[in-house]
């Protein structure tokens, strides 16, 4: 195929986003229905892309390659198995956000739509790069919008959160610079493909795998470097919560399958010990953080640590099942996270309170609303046939194939969910009406009904038919699989001797 | 005559600031004349300095015109002329306006043609004091202002005392070596010359003075918050190219057979440097103070690239300097524009909202200080890219870690503009005044900022055969 999809998907949100800049038009609805339509329209785009990508080859697709810096650096996009669904996730949730906007954003409405357009640019970047330092463009490049998204449209302490999250981000990312940097004097190139054929000698990989390490971890988040999540959770408009949940998080996943396992399978390996008692201590310890929030946004967020700790911990078991339910297990949280946050969001939108002390017998007044909630919340905690089940059920049919006890503790992080959820659950949409206040509410409105029906209908669809996942990326683990191990069984083999 | 081409520029500047200084001198309230006179002068030499174009040496080789002297020139007089061009309306509104404004600035450029095209001590040190008198009197400027003329004191005693070091480095150099020809001094020195390496000591601190490198960087807040903004933007670029080509010119040439002796004394000064601009800013309420801790932190790195003592160090250091003129004209433009009922103002706290009503210089900030921060995919981080690129290819593993370390603390002071600007409630609205140079340099620079990523290698290819 000659039409570079690749750069249209990631030029096609900065085009509508220039087109809102120059709009003179007074009316604010125009620039939302600009943002609508490219987001819509891109969306679509990564439908087809999704129709015509090729299940049958595991390896790149839609390759585009153009000179950048000469002799040293090509624009190398392309994508496989692992990336096509992050694509499509984003763009799925970027129309989403846009519409969530509408009612709940008085001030400077115009300005955040451009900077949602602007991040979706570059995070639909950061999963088609094949190159290193493209790479690192895109990811260090979607702070400058989140920064502001966190900072102009934020609650109260705002100022605070947003620099937390900047900075803990870049400071994660500047050692992942040293190492690219040092990649391409050990290989000259920092091109993936070939560095996947060069292969990195086995001296550098452990320290090249730390210093990617420290960003990924940061960005994950893992514990303890999680402490920027909820603050930029609580802080951020729903807008800004949804897509740092949905997508900003999953890029780390997806650094950690594209760049740790595939470039330093030996580093992987030797600190694959590391990553398991972090995953563990991230889903038991958040998970009874999360018990104790007042705040829902905060519950979530830690929720959301819990459950990338389970990514974390499925994608270094290195077993076919538990990369499987890793993936997984980022598409349907990307789907659930951005659901209850927009369902928190339709609660501060009305009562302009986020503790759970102030609610209580919601479902009495807002029925439908409740509806929903219960079902994401009870996706959240991954019940079957729910796409949050077929995650955690593979990820832990990994780890139970490498250990044992990391497989237990991680079950006893379901049990936990399961309890702040359905806790959440009781607390806010049962019980008796305290605040007179909830007696005024009106149900959902047609914006928010239609977002989050849409988000329920994916996440069932695809909790009792996940196929259409699983055999887009399944050859593309495979394949990383066995690349995987047979590097380690040569360096192994070379060891011995 | 082909020799004459060689130092083309340079004659005809010397004429222009003569014509200009008769014109100055014989007519009443002519500096309108002479600051477009001067502002067409210049674009002139620049046009002569891209086409005259040689490599060669003449007057027994004392001076030598190559691509490392065409290409600094060509920049010294770039960025001279946008900090001219930006500064017309603020020197009027400040009531400087006097002829010899245009002039002094264009001779201190004369100064550093000479300094980065020298090849002899003597004639360094003549363009070195051609520039660094002139600085002494622009740094004074406004006579009226206590501040300024403190400044200017102030500068020039430390800027004699550092001078005084050189010229005393010079002398010892010629003492041990026998000559003051840079590339006889290069193939009779070696590390056993102790004397030789004393000298070169000396020779270091002087030019670390000029590029306000720590620890001699004392002057700079004082003087970059004291001088009149147009001679502070002055100051934060040009003088520091041409004291960078120099320090270049002298570490690539006289000391490059002792270069284990200073390179270690390079990585000390790009290393604090680095650590003090990205600390002292932090607590910076004027936004002048601020761009001298930022500029002193961006020495750090380009002596960092000065560090690796390579041919690909080297080029990145300029690479270097190039987006930090471009980025440092851009910010300068931006603090023009902070003006309230004609008078200027430099806390940053007044620049609190603007962007509700100023959306377009908020982007700009916004676009500038992010690039100054070095946030991909803006200029500034090709820089760094650049310079820890070579830094790392020589193993320097740990001096590109702290310096990207650094990088994370001084984000945080850049971040802090960005958050007074559009997290904090509106306070003041400035002038909404029509001042087309500043907001087409704005334009043009911030331009040059988001778009240098579609085609970096245009700035490689420029700089990379700098250095053969």
């Amino acid at each position: 195929m000659n039409f570079p999809i690749l750069s249209s998907i990631i030029l096609i949100p900065l085009l509508g986003s220039f087109f809102i800049t120059i709009s003179r038009s007074k009316n604010v609805m125009s620039s939302v229905y600009l943002a609508l339509f490219t987001s819509v329209v891109n969306f679509l785009l990564c439908v087809f892309l999704w129709y015509s990508f090729d299940k049958t080859n595991s390896g790149f697709q839609f390759i585009e390659e153009q000179n950048w810096i000469n002799g040293f650096i090509k624009f190398k996009l392309g994508i496989d198995g692992i990336s096509i669904l992050f694509i499509v996730l984003t763009a799925f949730i970027t129309p989403i956000c846009v519409i969530s906007c509408i009612r709940s954003i008085k001030d400077r409405l115009k300005e955040l739509l451009i900077a949602i357009l602007i991040l979706e640019t570059f995070m639909i970047g950061v999963f088609c790069s094949l190159d290193l330092v493209i790479f690192y463009l895109f990811f260090e490049a979607g702070l400058i919008p989140m920064f502001l998204i966190i900072g102009v449209w934020g609650g109260s302490r705002r100022v605070y959160s947003a620099f937390k999250f900047f900075l803990y981000t870049l400071l994660g990312s500047v050692l992942m610079l040293v190492a690219i940097i040092a990649i391409y004097w050990i290989t000259g190139t920092t091109d993936v493909t070939e560095i996947y054929k060069i292969k990195i000698p086995k001296e550098y990989q452990n320290l090249l795998w730390l210093a990617f390490f420290s960003s990924f971890a940061v960005k994950m988040p893992m514990w303890p470097v999680h402490t920027w999540l909820p603050d930029a959770h609580v802080e951020a408009p729903t807008a800004g919560s949804v897509i740092l949940a949905a997508i900003l998080l999953k890029m780390a996943g997806y650094g950690f399958l594209r760049f740790s396992i595939g470039m330093f399978p030996y580093g992987s390996d030797y600190f694959t010990p590391l990553i398991f008692t972090l995953s563990i201590i991230a889903i038991i310890y958040t998970s009874l953080v999360a018990l104790m929030q007042d705040d829902m946004k905060k519950l979530i967020a830690y929720s959301s640590v819990g459950h990338m700790g389970f990514v974390t911990l499925g994608i270094f078991t290195f077993t076919q099942q538990g990369l499987e339910g890793s993936l997984f297990q980022m598409i349907s949280h990307g789907l659930i996270s951005a659901a209850l946050f927009l369902c928190v969001g339709v609660l501060y939108d009305r009562m302009h309170t986020r503790k759970i002390s102030n609610y209580g017998g919601v479902v009495n007044y807002l029925p439908k609303f409740s509806l929903l909630f219960i079902i994401f919340a009870l996706s959240a905690l991954g019940l079957p046939g729910t796409s949050g089940f077929i995650g955690e059920f593979l990820i832990l049919v990994g780890a139970f194939k490498k250990s044992f006890i990391v497989a237990v503790l991680a079950s006893i992080g379901v049990v936990l969910a399961a309890a702040y959820m359905l806790w959440l659950s009781k607390r806010v949409i049962f019980g008796d009406t305290k605040n007179a206040q909830i007696k005024l509410l009106k149900d959902i409105n047609i914006h928010e009904g239609f977002t989050l029906i849409l988000l329920m209908i994916t996440t069932i669809f695809f909790g009792f038919y996940p196929e259409p996942l699983i055999e887009t990326f399944s050859l593309s683990v495979n394949n990383l699989i066995e690349n995987y191990q047979s590097e380690i069984n040569t360096l192994s083999i070379t060891s011995n001797k | 005559m082909n020799n004459i081409n060689l130092i083309a520029p340079e004659i005809f500047l010397f004429s222009s600031i003569s014509i200009l200084l008769m014109v100055g001198v014989f007519k009443k309230n002519s500096y309108n004349i002479i600051f477009n006179l001067s502002l067409i002068f210049l674009v002139l030499t620049i046009f002569l300095i891209y086409y005259l174009y040689s490599n060669s040496g003449i007057f027994l080789e004392s001076y030598i015109a190559d691509k490392l002297s065409n290409f600094s020139k060509f920049l010294i007089s770039v960025s001279s002329l946008f900090v001219l061009f930006t500064s017309q309306q603020f020197i009027k509104d400040k009531n400087i306006s006097k002829f010899e404004y245009p002039i002094i600035v264009l001779l201190s450029v004369l100064g550093m043609f000479f300094m980065v095209s020298s090849n002899d001590l003597i004639l360094f040190y003549l363009g070195l004091e051609l520039q660094s008198l002139s600085l002494y009197i622009l740094a004074s400027f406004d006579k009226k202002d206590t501040k300024s003329s403190e400044s200017g004191i102030k500068y020039f005693v430390l800027s004699a005392l550092s001078s005084g070091l050189l010229l005393y480095g010079c002398s010892l150099l010629y003492g041990f070596t026998g000559s003051t020809n840079f590339e006889i001094i290069k193939s009779s020195l070696n590390s056993e010359n102790v004397g030789a390496v004393f000298a070169m000591v000396f020779i270091l601190v002087g030019l670390a003075f000029k590029i306000s490198a720590v620890p001699f960087h004392m002057w700079t807040p004082d003087v970059y918050e004291g001088a009149p903004t147009s001679i502070t933007n002055f100051f934060a670029i040009v003088p520091k190219i041409a004291g960078l080509v120099a320090l270049l010119r002298f570490m690539d040439t006289p000391f490059e057979n002792i270069l284990n002796d200073w390179q270690l004394i390079i990585i000390f000064i790009s290393v604090s440097s680095m650590i003090l601009g990205a600390v002292a800013a932090i607590g910076q309420n004027n936004i002048k103070r601020l761009m001298a801790y930022s500029s002193i932190g961006h020495i750090g790195y380009i002596l960092a690239g000065v560090a690796t003592g390579t041919a690909s160090g080297y080029s990145s250091a300029i690479l270097y300097m190039t987006i930090y003129a471009i980025m440092n004209i851009g910010a300068f433009a931006c603090i023009y524009s902070m003006r309230k009922n004609g008078e200027y103002t430099e806390n940053i706290s007044d620049l609190s909202g603007i962007s509700k009503k100023r959306p377009l210089l908020a982007i700009s900030f916004l676009i500038v200080f992010f690039s100054l921060a070095g946030i991909p995919p803006l200029g500034g981080f090709f820089a760094k890219f650049y310079v820890f690129m070579s830094v790392i290819e020589n193993g320097m593993y740990i001096l590109a870690t702290i310096g990207l370390l650094t990088t994370v603390i001084s984000a945080f002071y850049y971040l802090k503009i960005i958050k007074v600007i559009y997290f904090d409630e509106n306070k003041l609205t400035f002038d909404n005044n029509k001042n087309l140079s500043v907001t087409s340099t704005l334009f043009l620079s911030c331009i040059l900022l988001l778009t240098f990523f579609l085609y970096p290698s245009i700035l490689n290819e420029l700089v990379y055969n700098l250095f053969s």
